[in-house]
């Protein structure tokens, strides 16, 4: 469906695409950084950040040039030292935890790691009370027999 | 066991096969609104756009005096059907400051030649750098900055004519 919707507004949207890219991409939209261990590291992060205008897609894997300009912001701020997790946090600043694909424990997201647990729990303490009444069952239809 | 109990699983899979079915049918793009309003725009500084407005750079909002930010572009259709509005904003006496995304000069130029120059100044925003520090996803959009530089609200796509009252009353409420 997504992919489908993306696709015609793509074919749709060509002449304004091309229009758009007129201008050269951002330096670092498609080049990597001279450093093997900072572009894994922006990689990495660039796989985790959602496109803001193909929003099915990470940046790393979209070629509207919006995400291009975003590849070259997290490029740049790596080269220049900055943290993945810093990089990150400046984005969720601004357009909320949306624009990441690795949530964070919040206010609003701990049920996503408390549900599980929760449902563990529960499933434990419902399957003890069928083990215990089968067990009772078993043990009184053993003494069944042993009478019988 | 009461029979209405017996039919307790198969609601529950029911709603949760609603739940789903809602999730994948309803559109899955949503507009993207900036966690930046009530926050003061971050500091910029961009070269001019055009040869006949003068840069932008954030300072030029802290004046005292609420303006509008609008984001644009010549290659943007939805800018075309709004560029009458942003005139009639001008002409209702907003100052209007614009930022050019990936844009060439002489295309801006020749954009505005055709519909109408409402700008104060404007920045070219050639690496969408300003486009990200304020939380904007796409073209147009249209903030309104108090006169201490501070964020005040968002528009979000092309301004209709029934947009203008309303950014009006924003720049209001930011005196």
């Amino acid at each position: 469906m997504r992919i489908l919707f993306c696709m015609t507004l793509l074919l749709g949207m060509t002449g304004i695409a091309s229009a758009q890219q007129s201008m050269p991409p951002a330096p670092y939209a498609y080049q990597q950084l001279d450093d093997p261990a900072q572009e894994a590291e922006a990689k990495a992060l660039m796989e985790t950040l959602r496109c803001l205008k193909c929003q099915s897609q990470s940046i790393a894997d979209s070629d509207a040039p919006m995400a291009g300009d975003m590849r070259h912001q997290v490029r740049t701020r790596i080269a220049a030292g900055d943290d993945p997790e810093a990089v990150r946090a400046w984005l969720v600043e601004r357009y909320g935890d949306w624009v990441s694909y690795a949530p964070s424990v919040s206010a609003m997201t701990w049920p996503l790691w408390a549900a599980p647990l929760a449902l563990l729990v529960l499933a434990v303490f419902l399957m003890r009370g069928r083990f215990r009444r089968s067990n009772a069952q078993g043990s009184a239809n053993a003494q069944d027999g042993e009478q019988g | 066991m009461t029979s209405w109990k017996l039919w307790l699983p198969f609601a529950l899979f029911l709603a949760f096969f609603g739940l789903v079915a809602s999730g994948l049918l309803s559109p899955s793009d949503q507009t993207i609104e900036s966690k930046m309003i009530g926050k003061p725009l971050p500091a910029f500084d961009l070269p001019p756009a055009v040869t006949d407005r003068p840069a932008l750079s954030a300072a030029d909002f802290a004046t005292g005096e609420p303006k509008l930010l609008n984001i644009f572009a010549s290659w943007c259709v939805p800018c075309i059907a709004e560029a009458p509005h942003l005139q009639a904003l001008a002409d209702a006496g907003a100052t209007i400051n614009g930022v050019a995304i990936r844009d060439k000069p002489e295309d801006i130029a020749a954009f505005l030649a055709r519909n109408g120059n409402p700008y104060t100044k404007i920045g070219a925003d050639n690496l969408s750098s300003v486009q990200l520090e304020i939380g904007s996803s796409g073209v147009p959009e249209t903030f309104v900055v108090d006169g201490k530089g501070v964020i005040t609200y968002q528009h979000i796509g092309d301004i209709r004519a029934s947009d203008v009252p309303l950014l009006l009353e924003k720049l209001e409420e930011a005196q």
